[in-house]
């Protein structure tokens, strides 16, 4: 083998010399502000509730029911990340909630018991995603086009099938799981049902092939297939993936309101992708986090939760929620151009 | 010259971003109708400084005098209200308007304040776009639907619509033909003939030397030559200014093959309508064969439908003998191809990502059980094909945004070494690559052939593919229309046979 001629070395980049100890702690460090920033938010928030309702907001029962609150929309917020890192986007997910849980509560379903229920949630979920998923991957639909077209349909064949009533749910061992009986250490079983879909989704995306090709479709959708990717596939099952986490949640739903309504999930999409963005989520794509999209409900629900107990109205609520997201936007720019 | 004084004046011009100083003290004047070539490496401060002139950024410190008098521009708007207009090289054209509408974008005619007179800009913009010498382009079509060369006429022509004394030009020849270069030139010599001063960035000498009055050279953010004579300056110390060194490209030797093995990579007959035609090519393992041909001849076309990126019309492409599924990548890769795309940040890199994750995209399988990586074994792996290259820096969890640009092309090498790539497909190999790193990479890029890959190349530059490439193939407008050894050829020779018997220039 020949050896060339001794090739010169100078084109060593002049920023990275400084970084050089160490880089590793650079990322962690600057993950860490994002995440750091809003536990401060939350705590601040806690704050607020424990001095304005020190004994409403702090007492046990309250705080199970904002993480009830938050476990439902914290379930579709985990798929909707998933999207959204990938530079999709789903508008269905409320309307897939809403159709997942009428179609589990008719009197039809409810005759095959407990796991009728679950798996027609789930199906139904996953179903809704997988027309998603093959109209956006394989149908080259842009996927607000495609999933806003899945929000109207699904919204109206969840009416069709309730006639606008609602579906009351007869099981018992459904609705044993909303009771406190069942809270497991004092943690409601749907709370833990959000912890199981937060870990495995925070694995998924950190820890596997899946959430790699997520990435790095999202960061350069064009560069991931000329690596030899298939990105139509992939594309597939992140829709389908968020349509599995609208049947959990879906599910969840009915456990927490023992029925099936078909204004349920109601804009949930919203509330998802604001949770997605305040927490990090690039809505271009190629970079987000569980941790982040997580917090970001838990900051909302609280808020909602704060407001509701100083009698402040929705409109109020509403006010505030997109004042958080124009400033927590404000703030992650800023310390984007910092680093 | 004249005694007048000079149009513009830039001193001790200063700017810095976090981490980085982009400019340090520059100095640079402008003469009245006269060709100011700015040179430089990529990252030697060239864009910060057309910038600042553009007033798209504001200098930390120094002066800049207009027309012997201190300005401050203080926004792109104040910079055009001035005279002073930029043709950046990155076209920023509104693709869905038409031309007229592009040329007159933020200063339409209008009637009563807000009536945009869409006659009167189409007309004056074809009165523009004949005065540059391409009567042909419709003021009314969509600028998406042009050429690149086509767009760049526009770029200027909107340029022109102000009242301007001075045109800064961000490379313009880079995407464009002899011809249109030709036609370049003639504007350039019109405007100057006119009185308008042109600052001039380009990477290629032979053209400074044509049009150009005088040189500035930039390197690591400060001017090491002002105003030097663009004409008698000899090469060898215009290189030695911008690298440090006296030669511009050093190529690695040829082994000097005798027997090589049976052809890894068989292609027969390939064609794409409207690319090219009827391609026939072999390529054995440890050879580079190159492909050499202008702009729109199919050069990029070819590699990107060999790898299964296009579809091609007619044809096939065998790896060892089997035939490869057409128009997949997925088979292409698996097969043993791997390609390094012309635009690597579009095509090749994750930008947001670090070193190891772009290296290992392509071989996440070897990595992971049931879907889960092994991160420290995808850390050691990507660490050890990018040390096998010189990576710099050895630092796998390195954003790869802050590499250069030949760091970057050796992280798109090392993501098809560790897949084990047998065939690679370089797309112009150096493009964004600095002047001296170029010779680290045509190194690397002939130790890989030397271990067994099979190269097939494209580059623009003919000086590259005659010095770096065993066999070349010249293509002129979708066909084969020379094969021959490189040593046989020699610059002149291509460039008649890509042009077709005219005279080579």
């Amino acid at each position: 083998m020949t050896q060339p001629v001794s090739p010169p070395r100078d084109d060593t980049p002049k920023l990275s010399s400084k970084a050089e100890p160490s880089p590793w702690r650079a990322v962690v460090a600057r993950a860490d502000v994002r995440t750091l920033s809003l536990l401060g938010v939350l705590a601040v928030l806690i704050l607020i509730g424990g001095i304005t309702k020190p004994d409403e907001f702090l007492d046990t029962r309250n705080l199970q029911l904002v993480l009830t609150q938050a476990s439902v929309i914290g379930v579709v917020t985990v798929g909707m990340t998933f999207v959204i890192i990938s530079g999709g986007i789903d508008l269905s997910v409320g309307a897939i909630v809403a159709l997942a849980s009428v179609w589990a509560t008719t009197v039809a379903t409810q005759d095959f018991g407990f796991t009728g229920v679950l798996f027609t949630a789930v199906l139904v979920g996953v179903g809704c995603g997988l027309v998603n998923g093959v109209l956006i991957a394989y149908g080259a639909m842009v996927p607000f086009i495609a999933t806003l077209a899945m929000l109207a349909s699904a919204r109206g064949l969840a009416l069709q099938i309730t006639d606008g009533n609602t579906q009351v749910v007869t099981i018992d061992g459904i609705l044993d799981l909303g009771e406190r009986d069942s809270y497991i250490l004092g943690v409601p079983p749907l709370v833990l049902m959000f912890a199981v879909v937060t870990i495995i989704g925070w694995l998924v995306l950190n820890r596997t092939t899946f959430g790699r090709r997520t990435v790095a479709v999202g960061g350069n959708a064009e560069a991931t297939r000329l690596a030899g990717i298939d990105v139509r596939r992939q594309r597939l099952y992140l829709y389908l993936l968020s349509g599995l986490c609208c049947g959990i949640a879906a599910f969840m739903l009915i456990i927490l309101s023992g029925s099936g309504q078909n204004t349920n999930g109601n804009l949930y999409e919203l509330d998802a992708i604001a949770a997605a963005i305040i927490g990090g989520t690039l809505l271009t794509g190629g970079r987000g986090t569980i941790v982040g999209s997580v917090l970001g409900v838990l900051i909302f629900t609280t808020i909602t939760n704060i407001f509701a107990l100083n009698n402040l109205q929705s409109d109020v609520q509403q006010i505030a929620k997109g004042a958080i997201i124009v400033a927590a936007v404000l703030v992650q720019r800023r310390t984007a151009n910092t680093t | 010259m004249a005694p007048e004084p000079p149009l513009l004046t830039m001193s001790g011009i200063t700017k810095s971003f976090p981490g980085v100083r982009a400019l340090d003290g520059v100095d640079l004047d402008v003469l009245t109708g006269e060709v100011h070539c700015l040179l430089g490496q990529n990252g030697a401060g060239k864009s910060t400084l057309i910038k600042v002139l553009a007033g798209a950024h504001q200098p930390d410190d120094g002066a800049i005098g207009w027309r012997g008098e201190q300005v401050t521009l203080r926004s792109p708007i104040a910079a055009m209200r001035l005279g002073i207009a930029t043709i950046y090289q990155e076209l920023d054209l509104v693709e869905g308007l038409s031309v007229a509408e592009n040329v007159y974008l933020g200063h339409e005619p209008t009637s009563a304040g807000f009536v945009v007179r869409g006659k009167d800009a189409r007309a004056s913009t074809a009165a523009l776009l004949k005065r540059l010498g391409h009567p042909e382009i419709d003021p009314g079509r969509l600028v998406g639907e042009l050429s690149a060369a086509h767009q760049q006429i526009v770029s200027m022509a909107r340029a022109l619509s102000h009242d301007v004394r001075l045109i800064v030009m961000d490379e313009p020849s880079a995407a464009l033909d002899p011809d249109e270069v030709d036609n370049l030139f003639r504007i350039v010599g019109d405007l100057t003939a006119e009185g308008v001063a042109v600052v001039y960035i380009s990477h290629r000498l032979e053209e400074i030397r044509r049009i150009g009055d005088r040189v500035t050279v930039l390197k690591d953010g400060r001017a090491v030559a002002n105003g030097l004579p663009a004409k008698s300056t000899p090469t060898r110390e215009v290189v030695a200014l911008m690298t440090g060194r006296n030669v511009e490209y050093v190529f690695p030797p040829r082994p000097g093959h005798q027997d090589l093995p049976e052809p890894v990579l068989e292609v027969q007959g390939l064609s794409r309508q409207g690319e090219f035609e009827s391609l026939d090519l072999t390529l054995r393992p440890g050879e580079i064969v190159g492909l050499a041909g202008l702009v729109g001849s199919g050069r990029s076309e070819i590699l990107e439908t060999i790898y299964g990126a296009r579809k091609p019309s007619t044809g096939q492409v065998r790896v060892d003998g089997k035939q490869l599924r057409p128009g997949s990548v997925r088979a292409a890769v698996a097969a043993g191809l791997g390609l390094a795309p012309e635009e690597r940040k579009a095509q090749a890199l994750l930008m947001l990502e670090s070193v190891t994750r772009n290296v290992s995209v392509s071989s996440m399988s070897r990595f992971s059980y049931g879907g889960w990586v092994d991160r420290s074994a995808e850390r050691d792996a990507a660490r050890k094909a990018t040390r096998e290259l010189s990576l710099r820096p050895d630092n796998p969890s390195a954003l790869i945004r802050t590499l250069s640009g030949g760091n970057q092309q050796k992280a798109v090498l090392a993501r098809w070494l560790l897949r084990g790539c047998r065939v690679l497909l370089l797309d112009e190999p150096t493009r964004g690559v600095d002047v001296g790193a170029r010779a680290e990479l045509y190194a690397v890029i002939r130790r890989l052939a030397d271990e067994g890959l099979a190269v097939l190349m494209v580059s623009s530059e003919v000086p590259e593919v005659l010095g770096l490439a065993d066999r070349v193939l010249v293509l002129r407008e979708g066909r084969v229309v020379h094969r021959a050894p490189a040593q046989e050829l020699d610059e002149h020779r291509v460039l008649d046979l890509v042009m077709e018997g005219s005279p080579a220039s």
